[in-house]
């Protein structure tokens, strides 16, 4: 996968979770938790999505990785080639 | 005969969306059945029949906005026998939503005057009321103008807004055939459902499919903004509780590092979707304590009620900066992994505005946290007519004397907050130390 599908793939996980984003305009290395104001909640819907779209698990540790879009995109494309 | 109306749900609803009707005419429908789904200010809310009997006519169409009042539906009710219809046979739409609006003592909004109006007593203006009449609409023949009975009743005659009894039979103008519902698959209802979708926002050619819900997306469908609304409802009800509810609060911190330590167990083997967030325990853990304390667990209603069950009330902030406190109907029979589910589901629909009228009506003792934001404690307001409240703070590493000693453990701060009309100090502190020992013996949760 490279880095445009994994864009995709976290941006469309983030929609489905806060559609009131402006994906086009967001800044790609804001703390989703604390930024983009989603609760813990919303983190774990948006880390489902994630998850389910990759079809691989992503245990509880690498949470963090998912934090902002950018280092969501490193972490999706490092696991995709794993 | 009987009609059904366009319910109020709250002091401030004076109209409402008939957004889908989930009979057809001659189907049969049984009190407490969801026959509709209305879009308040609040939320779409799925409103029950009162009555069991027979949809004789649709007379709105979905999408329509009418005031309330507005009869929605005839209903041919079984055993009422056939004889002339009168105010009487009304059917009364179900106490759907017994809203944070309409259990504040603020007066119904009347709508503003043009002119002067003769003043009007209750009985009368609560008649007009379910006919969706306004003042200027009667013309009043008692003295000094005064609108009678008579007068109301004449005037929802002539509007067609219900049949009077001199009238053998409702002379409603309605739209000649059942308004044309687009055909949709029990999937597609499902998943709209689960997802808070509007069916009738999702375009199809044919019958709406699973995959036409699947498809559509949400950034389509115009957000209502209920802010203002919200806003308005939260300030009658934290007023009323400020003015009515003299507060006390015990307050106690917690060590939890075990516990989230064991909920790490709990989750590492689960699907994210699957895991149980913090949040849970305390839901949990007031579940335990209410049922150990069932002082704090009711209402105040001159004298204080206590619930059968714990209808646990559950703040939710919503995208648009407002605060819902759907319930979850009892929780106690909910484990950690069902009460997640539960709140998933509820947490959901209650941001995307779409709440059942049960779940809108008050709990039995309410949960408010901030764990999220990280402020340290929360004095909350009782939620009237409950007596108790449970404040979460944040959960960070504090320090915290364990054994004698100075150490940094994870602790979160819980603030009851009780009526104390209802209990002494004694009985929150009890409370608090059920709450206390509930979360940090998770094996018990």
């Amino acid at each position: 996968m490279n880095d445009t599908q994994a864009r995709e793939l976290v941006l469309t996980a983030l929609a489905d979770v806060a559609p009131e984003i402006d994906t086009g305009t967001f800044d790609p290395d804001t703390s989703l938790r604390d930024g983009a104001e989603l609760d813990s909640m919303d983190f774990l819907a948006y880390v489902s999505g994630v998850s389910e779209a990759l079809a691989l698990d992503v245990p509880e540790d690498d949470y963090d990785r998912l934090d902002t879009v950018n280092s969501a995109i490193a972490y999706v494309v490092e696991k995709a080639s794993a | 005969m009987g009609m059904f109306l366009m319910p109020s749900l709250g002091a401030d609803m004076d109209e409402g969306t008939l957004l889908e009707w989930m009979v057809a005419p001659g189907d049969e429908v049984k009190k407490g059945q969801v026959v509709a789904v209305v879009d308040t200010a609040k939320s779409a809310i799925d409103v029950e029949v009162f009555e069991t009997g027979v949809v004789a006519e649709l007379l709105i169409e979905p999408g329509t906005l009418v005031p309330v009042g507005t009869p929605l539906a005839r209903i041919e009710v079984q055993g009422a026998g056939k004889s002339a219809p009168d105010a009487a046979s009304v059917v009364e739409p179900a106490r759907v939503a017994e809203s944070v609006v309409e259990s504040a003592p603020e007066p119904v909004a009347e709508p503003a005057p043009s002119a002067p109006l003769p003043h009007l007593a209750p009985p009368i203006r609560h008649l007009m009321h379910q006919f969706g009449l306004k003042p200027g609409d009667v013309r009043g023949s008692g003295p000094d103008g005064q609108i009678t009975r008579k007068d109301v009743l004449a005037a929802a005659g002539e509007s067609g807004g219900i049949a009077v009894a001199a009238a053998p039979v409702p002379t409603i103008p309605a739209p000649p055939a059942p308004p044309s519902r687009p055909r949709v698959t029990p999937r597609a209802r499902r998943l709209a459902q689960q997802r808070g979708i509007d069916l009738n926002a999702v375009q199809t050619s044919g019958p709406v499919t699973g995959a036409d819900v699947e498809s559509f997306t949400p950034k389509a469908k115009t957000p209502v903004d209920r802010s203002a609304a919200m806003r308005k409802a939260t300030a009658a009800l934290m007023s009323r509780a400020a003015r009515e509810i003299p507060h006390y609060y015990v307050v106690n911190t917690f060590d939890i590092t075990a516990t989230l330590e064991w909920l790490r167990e709990f989750n590492a083997g689960r699907k994210p979707r699957d895991r149980v967030l913090p949040a849970v325990l305390f839901l949990r853990a007031t579940v335990l304590a209410a049922q150990a304390v069932p002082e704090m667990n009711g209402t105040w209603e001159d004298e204080y009620v206590p619930s059968a069950g714990v209808d646990l009330g559950v703040a939710v902030a919503t995208r648009t900066g407002g605060l819902v406190t759907p319930r979850i109907v009892a929780a106690q029979d909910l484990d950690l992994s069902g009460l997640m589910a539960h709140l998933t589901d509820l947490v959901k629909r209650a941001k995307a505005g779409r709440l059942k009228g049960g779940e809108l009506q008050p709990g039995s003792i309410t949960v408010s946290s901030l764990a999220d934001n990280g402020p340290d404690l929360l004095y909350g307001v009782i939620y009237p007519p409950q007596v108790a409240l449970v404040g979460v703070g944040g959960v960070a590493p504090r320090p915290f004397v364990v054994d004698g000693e100075l150490a940094v453990r994870t602790t979160v701060t819980v603030t009851v907050s009780a009526d104390h009309r209802a209990t002494d100090g004694r009985t929150g502190a009890r409370f608090l130390a059920a709450l206390g020992k509930a979360l940090t013996h998770p094996e018990e949760l």
